[in-house]
């Protein structure tokens, strides 16, 4: 009897959990099917097909370059031993700290053609116009494709990583017995069995690529997150623009069930719950410095010196870019992470646990209900959040000013509203992090727990949150430094007067003037690399 | 570990406290063009000023946010926006004797919905050394072949290319605006990308002659050390002077419909209109002051007197859907 409604609760939260979060899309997509089509039909007639086209392949070209990226990092630093290999293992998630619009920034500046690159080329060569040589454009899909993936693949990389590091070595050495070759192995072994959380990975990856609106923009290229901007703001039609993002979700979601569905009959749990401090295969010579050098650039593209030219710009702007206000927007910025951070953690344990356990029917539904949100551009989002939020301040005061009170706007005039958005926004990572980890926790472990009579809040507790250490503050970590990255949602739903790092040098940005802003940008950068100091201490002290 | 979080967020979300005599105000424009003017005025007055900035959503935000909303003025980056804000009947009209003293009947609404605060030129730059000066030049001559792979602009979707097309489409009808926009299209060197000082850079470097881009930037450029060689390496020019005039943009104001701080937003729109606030536009953000007999900034005054397209901008504005529905058939962008 008591087993029943305890499960019954579990149910209950995941359901609220996911129905709260989805409950702005749900406004949206309602808002869709009123009124005309007329502008949707027009796009679809001009430049809807350019527009799907180059979504598709920008997402296909950032999971690709990503996992070119993150798939060898992640195995070099779990399996490898190699000069520098310690440092590299965590320097090489500093880039999730840069935000994809000030990198897009910094390399238009030094590659485009009236950039300083390309400039000396032509003082060197004595070239005079762009027709004399050949020089990539770095405003086009591919650029624009390498900036989003140089900053995102830590995602992939990171999740790949932990999952390799909780596998057992015994199944690659035992393949090893069996005459497999290192890389046989990868790719028979390793590769197959970390494919939920490979899958996970880019699941994130697509999600906020396809979001992403300030890079393709800076860059020119028109995707689907443009149509939905320019149906908005251009046609003033905010139900073609809610049309497309209702396309733009569908799109996803049939991708993630095929997935799904095309694993329906895998399940890959570990016996051990242990980790490998230990490295598998000992690198020397030519193959040691090729891993070294690999770390090496990759770093040095996606955070070195993107950081040097922020450190440059605030040198020869410093006067104009100190603001004394600058702390106060840190603090801020912090603040509003640290709490989503800790809202997003609890909601997805509930929620995965809830999937773990239930012996109802379609158990994941919650989770993907609560996960959408990310796949939003961010201010189609905070209008989104905005609708229900507004509603309900209405009524809110319609009850109670026959009584006197006027509370104004409480839920969307404040803060609420930023930290509701962001939560609805990046549950996605906390849920995907946390999912990957719990998916490898063998289900014997709860029988045990089980029939040692504890009950599943218990298990949860005593046997799942200590073995979810790991997993957990992985996903507190990428909670917190989107979060801090974060701008549209805060732009469009703060208060008077408030700023986060982020607002503050989009309105520098904005004008094309990041140099103004370089020390607030270093400082986005600085105060993301916090936690990341911190979590991975707490994982090297476990291991 | 809930309640804990429950505190913690509520100590986070109680609502800021405004004081008591102050104007709120949703911007469009950045706070750093703005501020200097909102100093002064709340140094003169006493009134606080408290400001959200940003680039979109926020008619959204207003319209949503209803009779409860806190906002007492909008303001905009374009005339898009002003007359888009009246549409939706977010507006409650401005009366006042000094407001209608202080800006000509062109620059402000018939019922007073929306106030123009500063004028914009959309230039044509050409490039010194390979152009020289182009006194006779119109926006229709950017269509002729004989600029082809010579023209940078940022992109057609843009509100103030949107305003020019829209201004277009108001002179010469959809059919000649799409083939113009074809035209255009045709010369461009490079597609549409970057702001209006990215257009003159890449004129700098020798990629293209021509660049559009809105006068201001031009004397803001000069003023940056490190922008000035960009603007010395460009001519400004005011193209139609020999027919129609320059196409003029505006930046403005509105009073919300539900301000609830009406007399102090009254002040601040009539402290913005005059003299002492157009001459800052004027002298800080090299803009053109709408209250006639406001002194130019000495670089702004340099450019020379020109002729403005006297269009009424309402007029103009009834094109920008059609515009973009053109910018979008030519594949302007793409």
């Amino acid at each position: 009897m008591r087993f029943k409604f305890s499960l019954s609760r579990w149910q209950f939260f995941a359901w609220v959990i996911g129905i709260v979060l989805i409950t702005p899309l749900c406004f949206l997509l309602f808002e869709s099917l009123q009124g005309d089509s007329e502008v949707f039909s027009h796009l679809w007639d001009t430049v809807l097909w350019d527009y799907t086209r180059n979504t598709l392949l920008l997402i296909l070209g950032v999971g690709a370059v990503s996992c070119l990226i993150a798939l060898p990092l992640g195995w070099l630093t779990a399996y490898c031993d190699f000069p520098g290999r310690r440092q590299f293992e965590w320097a090489l998630m500093l880039p999730l700290a840069m935000p994809t619009y000030i990198i897009a920034y910094v390399y238009t500046d030094l590659f485009d053609y009236a950039g300083p690159v390309q400039i000396t080329l032509r003082n060197w060569f004595d070239w005079q116009s762009p027709s004399d040589y050949w020089f990539f454009d770095i405003r086009t899909l591919p650029g624009a494709i390498m900036m989003i993936a140089l900053v995102l693949y830590p995602y992939l990389y990171l999740i790949f990583k932990t999952a390799l590091r909780e596998q057992s070595f015994k199944l690659v050495q035992a393949s090893q017995l069996m005459g497999l070759s290192p890389r046989q192995s990868f790719y028979k072994v390793s590769l197959p069995l970390a494919r939920g959380a490979i899958v996970a990975g880019l699941a994130l990856i697509s999600m906020e690529a396809m979001a992403d609106f300030a890079t393709v923009n800076y860059f020119a290229v028109s995707t689907l997150t443009t149509a939905v901007y320019d149906t908005w703001l251009g046609y003033y039609s905010l139900t073609a623009a809610a049309k497309i993002s209702a396309i733009m979700l569908l799109i996803l979601f049939l991708a993630l069930a095929m997935e799904r569905y095309s694993r329906r009959n895998q399940a890959v749990f570990e016996r051990q719950s242990g980790v490998n401090s230990e490295t598998l295969y000992n690198l020397t010579g030519k193959s040691a410095w090729l891993a070294t050098g690999f770390c090496c650039a990759v770093l040095f593209f996606a955070f070195a010196l993107p950081v040097a030219v922020l450190i440059g710009y605030a040198v020869s702007y410093a006067e104009q870019a100190w603001n004394s206000a600058f702390f106060l927007y840190a603090w801020q910025s912090f603040k509003i992470a640290m709490i989503v951070s800790a809202i997003t953690i609890v909601l997805s344990l509930f929620v995965v646990f809830y999937q773990r356990i239930a012996k109802q029917a379609y158990p994941l539904i919650p989770g993907r209900l609560a996960s959408t949100g990310y796949a939003l551009p961010g201010t189609v989002l905070a209008i989104a959040v905005l609708l229900p939020l507004s509603l309900f301040d209405d009524k809110l005061n319609t009850w109670l000013e026959p009584m006197g009170f006027s509370p104004g706007l409480l839920l969307s005039g404040t803060l609420f509203a930023i930290i509701f958005a962001y939560v609805v926004r990046f549950y996605a990572i906390a849920h995907g992090a946390v999912e990957a980890s719990f998916m490898r926790i063998s289900p014997s472990l709860d029988m045990a727990s089980q029939s040692m009579g504890k009950s599943q809040g218990q298990t949860l507790r005593k046997v799942h949150i200590p073995l979810l250490r790991r997993g957990i503050l992985t996903a507190a970590l990428l909670v917190f430094i989107e979060c801090m990255k974060e701008l549209p949602a805060a732009l469009l739903l703060r208060p008077f007067n408030f700023e986060t790092l982020a607002t503050h040098v989009f309105q520098y940005v904005s004008d094309e003037q990041l140099e103004l802003a370089s020390i607030s940008a270093l400082a986005i950068v600085v105060v993301g690399l916090v936690p990341l100091y911190f979590v991975n201490r707490s994982m090297e002290q476990r291991s | 570990m809930k309640k804990t979080l429950a505190i913690l967020v509520g100590l986070v979300v109680t609502a800021p406290v405004l004081a008591e005599e102050a104007v709120n105000i949703y911007s469009f424009r950045q706070p750093f063009l703005i501020q200097p003017i909102l100093d002064d005025f709340t140094a003169q007055t006493g009134i606080k000023t408290n400001v959200v900035f940003a680039k979109k959503g926020l008619i959204e935000r207003l319209k949503r946010e209803g009779k409860h909303s806190q906002a007492d003025l909008v303001l905009t980056s374009n005339f898009s926006d002003l007359i888009q804000l009246e549409d939706l009947a977010l507006t409650q009209a401005i009366n006042s004797e000094a407001v209608n003293a202080n800006v000509p009947v062109s620059f402000r609404d018939a019922d007073g919905q929306w106030i123009a605060l500063t004028k914009r030129v959309r230039n044509v730059y050409s490039s010194k050394e390979r152009v020289g000066a182009l006194p006779h030049l119109s926006y229709e001559e950017l269509a002729l072949p004989k600029y082809k792979g010579k023209i940078c602009t940022r992109s057609g979707k843009h509100p103030y290319n949107l305003g020019l097309v829209a201004s277009m489409i108001a002179h010469h009808g959809e059919a000649q605006t799409k083939s113009w926009l074809e035209g255009v299209k045709a010369n461009l060197v490079r597609k549409p990308q970057g702001n209006d000082r990215a257009q003159v850079k890449a004129v700098k470097e020798g990629l293209c002659d021509l660049a559009l881009g809105n006068s201001y930037y031009f004397g803001k450029m000069i003023e940056d050390p490190e922008q000035k060689p960009w603007a010395d390496a460009v001519h400004i020019n005011f193209p139609n002077q020999d027919n129609r005039g320059s196409h003029i943009n505006v930046s403005g104001v509105v009073m919300t419909k539900y301000a609830k701080n009406p007399e102090n937003a009254l002040k601040l729109i009539e402290y913005m209109t005059d003299n002492k606030a157009q001459n800052m536009y004027a002298s800080v953000n090299m803009e053109y002051p709408v209250k006639p007999g406001v002194e130019l900034s000495s670089l702004v005054a340099s450019w020379g007197s020109f002729k403005e397209d006297s269009l009424p901008l309402d007029e103009i504005s009834k094109y920008r859907p059609l515009a973009l529905k053109l910018i979008d058939e030519v594949k302007f962008d793409l």
